[in-house]
């Protein structure tokens, strides 16, 4: 089989050729993010490790034996045996609602992954990065943040999250808005935290070019978030003179579940 | 009405891509063939959207596990581009514009089983999907369906594709549950 690759990033053909199995996945500890997701740490004996960006697949099986599978970005850095998925509920979901109410440590679930060799950050890279999160789209962003933390990395990171109002906000603890080289800024949709100037609505260019990092510093850019978001973000960035190749984009349905 | 294993059932239509959305105007758009001899078949706008078209009604199967069932779309049969195309290729591998790249054996792609979309639900197709053309390859996993396709290049051996280089099946049959390297 032909190894060549279109892929221009550097590395990117080291994805592992290996078969994917499933492992049973064990939940540790849930911590509750907002009114409608939950972080899952789960304890998973034989997972290979990831990359900041991957996702894993998700697998239930029903007594009378009816499997349903989704796919969850991960959350947290690369680790030997805990990974940890933050799930947000999908109104009318097959799988969501379990994970995110009923699941309960002890209990377990089936875990196949990593999956996607593309939406990923790698520790070794020091150029800078900017990250453009909508709502849920900042959970395979929130792992980049992570793995450069826990591999000593220096690369200067920037964050745009957008999400509707305060109490909607993933890792509210840990995103503040300057610590250990990363930047944060929150862009409100709906309502603004009390104190922010920035008045509530959608991110805009200007916000790109206020917050984030100017084109000539050349970042790797990683979008993620709904269809809508991601399309205007990356059209967005495209116009601010971002190499299209620089950046890389996930974007999430509005089903699922 | 059945779906593949792992799959669900959605009415949206939800968008994957690596990157941007490519903007290709149409006086600059061009669809190629590529043989294995070097051979390039080219079709401008004007020429290609001039080709008798087909109306098919397909279910959509994504990788990342939703499928869409009963869509329909218009383009031109693969088997009407490759009329005039000489080939002993076993392979194909497509690329599209913004650089995306899919394989998949050109039998694939002949005897009704493929088609140059550039029409969705009866309106012209959004850039988002892939417009102004994408191929469309209804049983195969959607990422072999490329958007916004620009040349198809035959040749005996068989090259890895973008999301094929990237864990993904080298063929991609959905009945079969062939999502991943080694399924």
């Amino acid at each position: 089989m032909s190894s060549a690759t279109t892929v221009t990033e550097s590395g990117a053909g080291e994805v592992p050729r290996r078969r994917l199995g499933w492992h049973v996945a064990t939940l540790v500890e849930a911590r509750r993010e907002n009114a409608t997701a939950r972080t899952l740490v789960l304890d998973v004996p034989g997972w290979p490790g990831h990359l900041a960006g991957q996702h894993a697949d998700v697998r239930l099986t029903a007594e009378d034996g009816y499997h349903a599978q989704r796919s969850y970005s991960i959350a947290s850095a690369p680790d030997r045996e805990r990974v940890e998925l933050t799930v947000q509920m999908v109104d009318d979901g097959e799988v969501s609602p379990y994970l995110v109410d009923d699941f309960a440590p002890g209990a377990a679930i089936e875990l196949r992954g990593p999956v996607g060799g593309w939406f990923v950050w790698r520790a070794t890279s020091t150029e800078p990065v900017l990250l453009v999160g909508g709502g849920s789209g900042v959970v395979p962003l929130m792992a980049m943040i992570r793995t450069r933390r826990a591999s000593g990395n220096r690369a200067p990171f920037r964050l745009l999250y957008s999400v509707r109002s305060p109490e909607d906000v993933l890792y509210a603890q840990e995103l503040r808005p300057a610590h250990d080289g990363v930047d944060v800024t929150i862009a409100y949709t709906r309502r603004a935290a009390e104190g922010v100037s920035r008045p509530a609505g959608r991110l805009t260019a200007a916000d790109l070019s206020s917050w984030g990092w100017p084109a000539d510093f050349a970042p790797q850019v990683f979008v993620c978030g709904p269809t809508g978001f991601v399309e205007a973000m990356a059209d967005a960035l495209v116009a601010l003179g971002h190499d299209a190749q620089r950046i890389k984009t996930e974007r999430f349905g509005p089903t699922g579940g | 009405m059945e779906l593949p294993p792992g799959q669900y059932l959605t009415r949206d239509f939800p968008v994957l891509s690596a990157g941007p959305t490519p903007r290709i105007p149409l006086d600059r758009w061009e669809l190629s063939v590529t043989t294995e001899t070097g051979t390039v078949h080219r079709w401008s706008w004007p020429q290609f959207t001039a080709l008798p078209t087909e109306s098919p009604t397909v279910d959509l199967h994504c990788v990342t596990k939703w499928s869409k069932l009963g869509t329909s779309w218009e383009g031109v049969s693969l088997d009407v581009l490759f009329e005039n195309v000489e080939t002993a290729a076993d392979y194909a591998l497509i690329t599209s514009y913004g650089g995306y790249t899919t394989n998949l054996p050109l039998e694939d792609l002949l005897d009704g089983q493929a088609w140059i979309a550039h029409r969705y639900e009866g309106d012209e197709l959004d850039p988002e999907h892939g417009g102004p053309a994408r191929l469309l390859v209804p049983h195969l996993y959607l990422w072999k369906s490329a958007k916004w396709v620009r040349d198809i290049r035959l040749s005996f051996e068989d090259e890895r594709g973008f999301w094929e280089s990237l864990g993904y099946h080298n063929y991609g049959d959905p009945w079969r549950e062939q999502r991943y390297d080694g399924d």
